[in-house]
């Protein structure tokens, strides 16, 4: 699909949230375009899916405004919200399929949810989605009949049933086997290639990254460290940076003192 | 109740069925039961694509159911000029291979 327009459809600006007295973003400001694909990476604990959530709406921020597809999604109407969750296909990292539906069910189940379609059209429908996730043939299964990967691709196939605008990923290809995730990458840049779909991956693996991002965004301490294309990412000379790229742990020089309070003092608390 | 988006030419032998614009959950259940209405009544029936610029998953579906009922019932169906866009929609499900495409 044409990419030539600039329209924004994802918008965050200056995101803080805390889990109870505790910062987790830290001021993120994040501009995704129309059919572009954007990872989000950053180490363990960073905020990556803390930010997903906030996105999707499913906790309320501190401070700062979302809006997705032009929405202030804090202040649109019941019947905008309604449309908003049609026009927006998830994938999270625990991929839950409902273990006591078989696996075309489980896809089926947003169609059921929003659209009045035809049980003929519905069947066909998530038959097909279950094809491209190479499951065909699948449909009939229970989720613990599938492999952890399998369970996964089915997943995929269920936040894509309503032919999503958006798609938002959590680490979608994570403890799938190599040609797996490869696969699982390939159908990320074709459904934005053949549908337009904008999409927001947050993934560890750097070779999958570098081969679906149109930019990619480096989270650390809920902050946003860095925001640039492949290239210049892999060109940044910001340590935390390199570090991220190299897979090398971050030791923050210890605080003895500090160190000391962390495991002795009973009501230690971090801040 | 045939809305603007799609008509068609029908003599005893061929329907061809022109869709054009958009198709998605607003309107794909009006093609679904133009294509089986069509199919009921002449032996071959043709959608013509050409002047389609985004199909939905569901539209795609009344394809398929479409082409199965012709199977079924000794009848042909086929696509005509799907744009690349479409086209590249039908291959991310294998169906460039089950269709016939002209
Ligand atoms: N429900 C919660 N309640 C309190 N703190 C939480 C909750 N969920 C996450 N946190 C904290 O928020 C911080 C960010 O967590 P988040 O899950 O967003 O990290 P992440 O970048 O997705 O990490 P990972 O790569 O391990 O998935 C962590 O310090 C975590 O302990
Ligand atoms: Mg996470």
């Amino acid at each position: 699909m044409e990419t030539n327009n600039n329209e924004t459809v994802i918008e965050v600006k200056d995101l803080v949230t805390h889990y109870g007295q505790r910062k987790i973003l830290d001021g993120v400001d994040l501009d995704v375009k129309k059919g572009e694909i954007r990872v989000i990476m950053g180490g363990s604990g960073s905020g990556k899916s803390t930010l997903l959530w906030h996105i999707l709406g499913l906790y309320q921020p501190t401070e700062g405004q979302i809006k997705l597809l032009g929405k202030d999604i804090h202040r649109i109407s019941f019947n905008e919200q309604l449309q908003l969750k049609q026009d927006i296909g998830v994938s999270f990292q625990s991929g839950a399929l409902f273990s006591s539906m078989t696996v075309g069910e489980n896809v089926a189940l947003p169609l059921r949810e929003f659209t009045e379609l035809d049980e003929n059209t519905i069947r066909i429908i998530s038959r097909m989605k279950l094809e491209v996730v190479n499951l065909g043939g699948f449909h009939k299964l229970m989720p613990s009949q599938l492999s952890g990967g399998m369970v996964k691709r089915a997943a995929l196939a269920r936040s894509i049933v309503m032919d999503p605008k958006l798609l938002f990923f959590d680490e979608p290809s994570a403890g799938l086997d190599p040609v797996v995730a490869s696969e699982i990458d390939d159908l990320i840049l074709s459904l934005r290639d053949t549908m337009g779909m904008s999409m927001v991956v947050v993934t560890h693996e750097l070779d999958s990254a570098f081969k679906i991002a149109d930019k990619i965004t480096v989270l650390d301490n809920g902050k946003n460290l860095i925001t640039g294309t492949v290239e210049e990412i892999k060109k940044s000379e910001n340590k935390r940076v390199m570090d991220l790229l190299q897979r090398r742990s971050r030791h923050d020089k210890l605080n003895p003192k500090d160190y000391l309070k962390r495991l002795t003092q009973e009501n230690y608390t971090l801040t | 109740m045939t809305e603007d988006f799609i008509h068609f030419d029908k003599n005893d032998e061929l329907c061809i069925i022109y869709v054009s614009g958009e198709v998605d959950l607003s309107n794909s259940a009006e093609v679904r039961k133009t294509i089986l209405s069509a199919l009921k009544t002449t032996p071959e029936v043709v959608v013509n694509l050409a002047h389609v610029e985004y199909i939905d998953s569901s539209g795609i579906a009344a394809m398929v159911e479409g082409l199965q009922f012709a199977n079924s019932h000794g009848k042909t169906f086929g696509l005509s000029k799907p744009s690349k866009q479409v086209r590249s929609i039908l291959e991310l499900a294998r169906l460039d291979q089950v269709f016939r495409i002209d």
